[in-house]
């Protein structure tokens, strides 16, 4: 693929290490979205927040995965916004419950809706429209929440009259993020992103947001045309990272399989406070952002495997 | 899948089985080959897997990550696995799941699980207990379902019977089945028909015609309509003399049993 050069080079995505980016794009108090539907899930760019104590964030993400129950039990967000918070096929995520039922590590505020509700607040976003129309929220409580009030501190549903048919629809208020992450296949040199296979609402996400980061598995000279690939130019793009395995235990379709395994073994692990704790320190503070290189850290949880010291089989970060 | 229920007691030439087995052999038979099928995560996956591969292999199953016609040959964890893209039809983005496809009411069957049901199919997976700003119980929340239940033309509901879970009225209405009765869906603007069955791990529940009050119309070998009614939480009308549905057949469970044991660990909530 051949894009044209932008004239002025501020424009176009720099090329940095994962912890400058976060550096330079993620400040405290900020609202952070970080997509990847189960898919293409940015965990390193995740670890690395973590490791820069961001704090008060306002965390955007469809389904908070085990991303955001990380960032959430090392006490980085103040608020989510989200449409499903669970372990898929697996459970509860329980740092997000810990901090919705007893406040720890401190209180989180939350903001909920539907998957359809959210895709289209991102479409809205992207588009610079303020709000989004759909069919959707009618009877259920979370419109019921909206109209008492309860639910959350500004309106995000709203009844509106069709101008053209009289008809009753949904409104849905836009999404804009101070800044975006998302894990990608491949950038080339200049900073043109190109993802495939699952591609959720990512690019929704960056072009709803102020700035963005995209770690990829693989910088190349040339970006061969795939099927079905997003690509996202340079100039819509702040900063790309290369790091490789950043999105380990999700994966990278023709890069890695999903590690469903250590998806399982989480449950354990962030059902206790202090199994979290230990894990946090270990394989996150203690790695000094090396992660994504070699690894995650082959972190073996416990009981995953029946005897410490030996990792269950799947539990092997970078794997392709 | 963990089975919460004891194994099925075998007589002489009989297959021996799990509830939870049973129930998804159920829940399997109510797809039909060649139906459109949006497909909820957990027990419902299972099944509708289980369908494609055994009566209906032209089932086009759909799943919110946006892959259209996934063919998995194990059982996926999540929504979002690798081999659901490497198989699909088409894999579209998440907002073209919901407004393209879903919205304007292309799927033919929804097929949701639950966390809380009550007598007229609508369904809670979101708090428990307590009020919303402090619940008993914190769970997912809504994902895909509202929408599923919402534009599906039908909807089917997989989900373990208890008279904890079986309730007179949800605590939080997540997905609307029948509203409070007859007229709801219409008059809140609902376009497909909502929910034509609940099929648990012990027999199946219809909605009656006149008062959309899911009853029970089918149970399983072994299983009497007292003990039924013992573990709903609302006073289950039993329709007639419910019908005896037939155990699993020998296909019916190697075509189980094989995908779970290629498949990961699948535990069902």
């Amino acid at each position: 693929m051949v894009f044209v050069s932008a004239q002025n080079g501020s424009d176009v995505a720099e090329i940095v290490s994962l912890a400058d980016a976060v550096k330079r794009s993620i400040h405290d108090g900020d609202a952070l979205a970080m997509e990847g539907f189960t898919h293409l899930i940015p965990f390193a760019a995740g670890h690395e927040v973590i490791r820069q104590r961001r704090r008060d964030l306002t965390l955007i993400r469809m389904t908070p995965d085990l991303i955001y129950d990380q960032l959430i039990g090392a006490g980085c967000a103040r608020k989510l916004i989200f449409s499903w918070g669970g372990n898929p096929g697996v459970g509860s995520l329980h740092r997000f419950r810990d901090a919705v039922e007893h406040a720890w590590p401190s209180a989180l505020e939350i903001e909920e809706h539907s998957h359809a509700g959210m895709a289209n607040r991102y479409v809205a976003g992207a588009s610079g429209l303020p709000f989004a129309v759909l069919r959707g929220y009618n009877g259920t409580d979370l419109y019921r929440l909206e109209t008492l009030g309860a639910g959350h501190d500004a309106p995000t549903i709203r009844p509106i009259t069709c101008p053209f048919t009289g008809e009753t629809l949904t409104a849905v208020a836009a999404i804009r993020p101070d800044v975006a992450v998302i894990h990608a296949q491949r950038a080339d040199r200049s900073g043109n992103v190109q993802f495939w296979g699952i591609a959720g609402v990512q690019k929704e996400a960056v072009l709803s947001s102020e700035r963005s980061v995209i770690t990829v598995e693989e910088i190349v000279d040339h970006l061969d045309p795939r099927p079905g690939a997003v690509v996202l130019p340079s100039w819509a793009v702040s900063y790309v990272a290369h790091v490789p395995g950043g999105a380990h235990p999700s994966y990278a379709l023709d890069y890695s399989v999903r590690d469903n395994e250590y998806y399982v073994a989480w449950d354990a692990v962030s059902r206790d406070r202090a199994a979290f704790s230990r894990w946090l320190d270990e394989h996150v503070y203690a790695t000094g952002g090396q992660e994504g290189k070699g690894g995650l850290g082959g972190w073996v949880p416990p009981d995953a495997g029946g005897s410490g010291g030996v990792a269950p089989p799947g539990v092997n970060p970078g794997r392709r | 899948m963990t089975s919460q229920a004891a194994m099925n007691r075998a007589g002489p030439g009989e297959l021996a089985y799990t509830a939870d087995e049973m129930m998804t052999v159920a829940a399997a038979r109510a797809l039909r080959d060649g139906m459109t099928c949006f497909v909820g995560i957990g027990l419902p996956s299972v099944a509708a897997n289980l369908a494609r591969a055994t009566h209906a292999p032209g089932l086009v199953l759909i799943y919110e990550s946006g892959t259209i016609g996934a063919k998995p040959t194990q059982l996926p964890l999540s929504i979002g696995d690798g081999i659901l893209a490497e198989t699909a039809d088409a894999v579209v983005s998440v907002p073209e799941i919901f407004n393209y496809w879903l919205q304007p009411g292309r799927i033919d069957v929804g097929f949701l699980g639950a966390a809380q049901i009550d007598k007229f199919g609508n369904i809670n997976t979101t708090v428990i207990g307590g009020d919303y700003r402090g619940p008993r119980v914190r769970l997912p929340g809504a994902g895909g379902a509202p929408e599923i239940a919402a534009s599906c033309r039908e909807v089917i509901v997989v989900v373990r019977q208890s008279s904890r879970s079986f309730v007179e009225r949800v605590d939080f209405v997540t997905s609307v089945g029948y509203g409070s009765g007859p007229g709801d869906r219409e008059r809140l603007g609902l376009t497909g028909a909502g929910p034509k069955k609940i099929i648990t791990d012990l027999g199946i529940l219809e909605p009656d015609p006149v008062t959309l009050e899911f009853a029970l119309t089918g149970v399983y070998p072994g299983v009497s309509a007292a003990a039924a009614k013992e573990r709903t939480g609302w006073d289950l009308a039993v329709a007639g003399e419910p019908g005896i549905i037939a155990g699993p057949s020998p296909a019916e469970l190697d075509a189980l049993r094989s995908f779970q044991a290629l498949g990961s660990r699948q535990r069902s909530h």
